[in-house]
């Protein structure tokens, strides 16, 4: 554990006189020396457009970055280089496939979502029913935080064009049994799309096993930097859907009458992409690689169980969502206090937490709350940081 | 409370545990803002928490605002803000310096746009009410 802390430099930043306490993981990840140097030492070393250019800098550019989505694709376990598509993140997929899937929906079609989702997952789909007179349907969410499966069942029917979650809660931690999820969309006859946003860093996600058409992360949620991301999306379906934006990169040939388009996975990369975000996600996927994964998800795990008991000791704690499976976030309230009250109190003491409604408002509704305080959890959290957000707690409740 | 005893009080305070203390109790105190009053109309949205706000134009030629919200340290720099402005006339408070009298008392995070706490929202709408009715 202070091997991989000793990883990242900002782990080393005094706060009030203190190391800062970082449990806003959900939120974005701090960053390896391995990824910041591999940023850099592309600017410094290697700089160049992509793709079109025969001297040394632009192939070497061009390797590294195309040596990046190989190792995207061993990383979740697609079949072919091909189904990688670089993206600005989960959002940016989700969108694009939204955007690509508008022909499959006709007026009284249904897409499927869950109360469970991230705006991310819920607003793209919400514009092609707009445009296509699709209508929205969710699966409930339970008050332990879990989906609720019969009604999953229930809402799914030969009228379901398109099934739509996440792999992994963003608020609650709530890990969602997607491939039984997934199979029984697919059964149906929907085209499944899973934000795997917060599932990348924590479990192994095996994209061909899942069986899911696509899946979406983001690179600034596992240790790589913000503004990349990928799609994956089986060929066939990424061969179906039309590309979304027009420019250099994506097309064969074009002529002022019209062109013709690459075939996946540029199709769907208009323009110079964002090379250096590409490498540095290929360096966070090799360092994830490089280091004893399952062993730290396991401490991590331990941790998380760990420090939820020491805070459900505190009076006045209430823990929101108890799922069966929890992935590395305690989302709780104080009786009395609003959260952000709580989050203000824990800054304070150099505690960082996430509080609001965490980008998922449909979920706060449902459960009926104005929102949460979010601790959330990465590979490099210790013993300190957990006990250092007990106390603050405990010391934050005699204030309210 | 008024601003200057606001100040000297502050003042007193050796860390930042007293401060916040001090502020939640402030919170504790502002009076409630009736269940009625509390319409969409009177909403200033903040990212994490609301704040309401209603005010009414004295024969005096003062304005009197009425300020809630469901977060309490919220609350406490609400009667802040309130100690400086509520009772004011518009020019007043277009004259007043919101921003230098939260730095003065260290507070000034609690106004940046990250925080989502609608208390910069609010300030906002208090000195666009307080033009309106300098007209």
């Amino acid at each position: 554990m202070s091997a991989i802390r000793a990883d990242f430099p900002i782990l080393e930043r005094v706060h009030r006189d203190a190391p800062l306490v970082y449990l806003d993981n959900a939120a974005t990840t701090q960053k390896p020396v391995a990824v910041i140097d591999a940023i850099a030492d592309y600017y410094r070393l290697h700089n160049a457009n992509v793709h079109r250019a025969a001297y040394v800098l632009a192939e070497e550019a061009t390797t590294l970055m195309e040596d990046a989505r190989t190792a995207c694709q061993a990383f979740i376990g697609a079949r072919e280089r091909a189904e990688i598509v670089f993206t600005r993140g989960t959002t940016e997929a989700i969108n694009l496939v939204a955007n690509g899937l508008s022909s499959v929906c006709e007026p009284g079609d249904e897409i499927l979502l869950t109360e469970l989702e991230h705006h991310s997952n819920i607003v793209p789909w919400q514009m092609l029913a707009e445009r296509s007179g699709a209508v929205i349907r969710a699966v409930k969410v339970r008050a332990d935080g879990e989906l609720d499966l019969e009604d999953f069942y229930a809402k799914l029917t030969d009228k379901t064009r398109i099934f739509a979650c996440n792999h992994v809660s963003n608020a609650l931690g709530t890990v969602n049994p997607a491939a039984e999820l997934v199979q029984a969309a697919r059964d149906a006859g929907a085209i499944t799309v899973v934000d795997g946003a917060q599932a990348v860093l924590h479990k192994h996600v095996d994209v061909a096993a899942l069986d899911c058409d696509f899946y979406a992360f983001s690179g600034h949620k596992m240790y790589g930097p913000t503004g990349i991301g990928v799609l994956y999306g089986k060929l066939d379906r990424l061969e179906a859907l039309p590309p979304w934006q027009g420019g250099g990169e994506m097309i064969e040939t074009v002529t002022l009458s019209g062109s013709t388009y690459q075939r996946p996975p540029y199709k769907f990369e208009a323009g110079t992409p964002h090379i250096a975000g590409a490498i540095g996600l290929g360096a966070a996927v090799s360092y994830l690689n490089d280091i004893s994964r399952d062993e730290l998800v396991a401490a991590e795990n331990e941790l998380v169980a760990k420090t939820l008991s020491q805070l459900r000791q505190i009076p006045g704690f209430r823990l929101v969502g108890e799922p069966a499976e929890r992935s590395a976030v305690i989302s709780f309230l104080i009786d009395g206090a609003h959260p952000q009250d709580v989050g203000t109190l824990l800054d304070q003491q150099g505690v960082a937490v996430r509080t609001g409604h965490h980008c998922a408002m449909p979920l706060m509704q449902a459960l009926g709350i104005p929102g949460t305080v979010r601790a959330s959890f990465s590979l490099y959290n210790n013993a300190e940081d957990a006990d250092r957000l007990v106390r603050a707690v405990d010391k934050a409740t005699t204030f309210l | 409370m008024t601003v200057d005893e606001l100040k000297e009080t502050f003042g007193f305070f050796d860390d930042w545990e007293d401060k916040y203390r001090f502020v939640i109790d402030m919170g504790k105190d502002l009076p409630d803002m009736p269940d009625a009053d509390k319409l969409e109309d009177n909403l200033v949205r903040g990212c994490q928490s609301q704040v309401w706000l209603t005010h009414s134009l004295g024969d005096d030629g003062k304005l009197s605002l009425h300020i809630d919200s469901d977060a309490f340290i919220v609350r406490g720099l609400i009667s802040i803000v309130l100690a400086a402005l509520d009772g004011k006339t518009p020019e007043e408070i277009l004259g007043y310096d919101v921003e230098a009298l939260f730095d003065e008392l260290e507070l000034l995070t609690h106004l940046s746009p990250t925080r989502g706490n609608g208390l910069r929202a609010m300030v906002a709408r208090i000195r666009q009410i307080a033009e309106a009715e300098s007209v």
